[in-house]
């Protein structure tokens, strides 16, 4: 069954801010399609006794102590960054948002 | 006021706007909790820090960082379900809510979608209205947990605002601080009163989150973020219309002129044939009208799906029972037990309540202050004070200082008179009132404290001899000490008076 049509792909890499060209958007729904074919086959061996899972170990109310602890330094923070100013990650300009 | 809107000639006011068109609400409210440390790492929560000072590779979305949940989040988020009345899921899990936006670190924000951990309540709440206090229940769809934004700058552009700035800089401190997000079902049937019913539901639901002490519920700072849905269908029609959301209300106020905006801006738009465009708004504070925002994305945009690096809630009814037994009283029975306690009418207590001031009453009759005093000071005196300055009269002076003014007229040390000018100088921020009283020789036995007033009067009234005296000129007092023991029928000790007037002129 085809799932993604070209006009998905071509929405998600909108929503990802992604810049495609017409053969990659083409080369990506083929290539989604063939993945998304891939995993619907566990649909065909999971019955309806097997709840749809988030997590490989049935664990449940993990938590933690609300407990502050030393936090990164903004040097630590920012050393990966690829651009920074006034402490702070700088990024380019947003487009098409308010 | 370049802004303005050319209005269209048959123009629709409020009155003539809900005539017509029965208004349906919808409320999401956003509310910071007050944990120490953030929602999933355990960077500090604390307001205010230098950039990029409270973040982890957890909250940085750095690869290969695992979150785990802050279990004090989960409880506040469990008991501010139970105080509305919801039913708590026995099993709940997160989700990523996808979008590339740098607010979020990660690309994503852990939220929760189909699986909230509260559901199905209620908060009522009572307005006032020309008929008299009217009741009404707001169904509470869902109160999830999910974490806040990072804070952006948008640098270069005219405005600071995001169009033309060339580059933006992220501080990541408030990203992953917890949030709880409360949406109410739709609300319909209020009429014309939609904006007070607004109104007295963020109200109420803030009271409540601060009688639980889980969020400093704060909305002039943001830690509680009101988003008003607004539409309109015709008159008994039995349709609903297209809906607008204007983001981030930050005060009451606001959230009730925001739905009067709105109720007159759709109305005029309808009435000119036009159709509603389901989109998010932005209030202005200055005009109360709002302005569109980007278009709604679509929920199946932000493809989210179950977050799988964090496990399932799944609080059992032991753990919830053991909350419910620590929920407060609830504000609407402390309103009721305070107005008996303090014996209070009907309507001094309902300006109590829309003033805001019942806490810091509570908290300056409980420091020691006759219940009639603590309010009439706060209703009266603070709050024309605060008129005139247009601000909260909780923001100019404190409970305790209020109370130590109240004492000091209870033990006869201040007139009512002598105890406002001590209030105005606490306000003016000449320091605690015992240093108003020193500083301005306010503090008088009874006797004084009349003199005081026939000087200041004296020196009101002839402001340019008084000059002179603090020059140094001391025989000029002569014409104020006259002037005083006419005003006090020759009654007064003019050796007295001479001693007061220049120690009040800092001779």
């Amino acid at each position: 069954m085809a799932a993604i049509s070209r006009d998905d792909v071509a929405h998600l890499a909108k929503l990802a801010r992604i810049s495609m060209n017409d053969s990659e958007l083409d080369h990506l729904a083929e290539e989604m399609d063939l993945i998304l074919g891939a995993v619907a086959r566990v649909q065909e061996v999971a019955g309806r006794d097997v709840p749809p899972t988030s997590h490989p170990i049935p664990v449940k109310n993990v938590v933690r102590e609300d407990l502050v602890r030393p936090s990164l330094t903004p040097q630590e923070a920012l050393s990966g960054a690829p651009a920074q100013s006034e402490d702070r990650f700088k990024v380019p300009q947003i487009l098409g948002e308010e | 006021m370049s802004q303005m809107v050319p209005m269209p000639l048959n123009y629709l006011n409020y009155d003539e706007a809900v005539a017509k068109y029965e208004p349906t609400l919808g409320l999401e409210v956003h509310v910071e909790l007050n944990t120490k440390s953030k929602m999933f790492c355990s960077c500090s929560t604390e307001f205010g820090g230098e950039p990029n000072t409270q973040t982890c590779p957890v909250c940085l979305g750095l690869p290969g960082a695992l979150p785990v949940v802050n279990g004090k989040a989960i409880e506040s988020t469990i008991l501010i379900g139970l105080a509305l009345n919801c039913s708590i899921a026995p099993f709940s899990r997160f989700a990523r809510k996808n979008y590339f936006y740098p607010d979020m670190p990660k690309n994503f924000q852990t939220s929760q979608y189909d699986e909230p951990i509260c559901v199905n309540g209620y908060l009522d709440i009572e307005i006032a209205t020309e008929e008299g206090p009217k009741q009404f229940r707001v169904e509470i769809e869902r109160v999830h947990m999910e974490e806040d934004t990072g804070k952006s700058l948008h640098v270069g552009g005219a405005t600071g605002r995001i169009h033309g700035a060339e580059y933006s800089l992220l501080d990541y401190n408030r990203a992953g601080i917890p949030l709880v997000e409360i949406v109410t079902k739709i609300v319909g049937g209020t009429g014309k009163y939609a904006p007070q019913v607004a109104r007295a539901y963020v109200s109420e639901l803030r009271d409540i989150l601060r009688s639980l002490g889980v969020s400093d519920v704060k909305m002039e700072q943001g830690s509680m973020r009101c988003d008003v849905n607004v539409s309109l269908s015709p008159l008994d029609s039995g349709t609903l219309g297209t809906r607008s959301e204007t983001k981030n209300v930050n005060s009451l106020r606001s959230v009730e002129r925001a739905v009067i905006g709105e109720v007159i801006r759709q109305s005029n738009r309808l009435e000119a044939g036009e159709r509603i465009v389901q989109e998010t708004r932005h209030f202005l504070e200055e005009s109360g009208q709002t302005r569109p925002g980007r278009s709604k994305e679509q929920a199946e945009d932000y493809r989210y799906f179950p977050e799988p690096d964090l496990v399932p809630v799944a609080p059992d009814s032991g753990w919830i029972e053991a909350l419910r037994a620590t929920l407060p009283e609830r504000p609407s029975a402390r309103r009721a037990r305070l107005k008996a306690e303090w014996s209070v009418p009907d309507k001094e207590m309902t300006s109590l309540i829309n003033a805001g001031l019942l806490d810091v009453v509570q908290e300056t009759i409980e420091l020691g202050a006759e219940p009639i005093r603590a309010r009439s000071w706060w209703l009266g005196e603070i709050s024309r004070l605060a008129n005139e300055r247009d601000v909260d009269p909780t923001t100019l002076i404190t409970p305790t200082q209020v109370a130590e003014v109240i004492s000091l007229i209870q033990n006869g040390d201040l007139t009512d008179n002598l105890a406002r000018q001590v209030v105005e100088g606490v306000i003016a921020g000449a320091g605690r009132p015992s240093e108003v009283i020193a500083q301005r020789g306010l503090k008088v036995v009874s006797d004084d404290a009349a003199l005081m007033l026939a000087i200041e009067a004296a020196i009101a009234a002839q402001p340019e001899t008084a000059e002179r005296i603090r020059g140094g000129n001391i025989p000029a007092a002569g014409a104020l000490i006259g002037a005083v023991m006419k005003a006090t029928g020759g009654q007064a000790d003019a050796a007295k008076v001479r001693e007061l007037l220049l120690k009040h002129l800092g001779q």
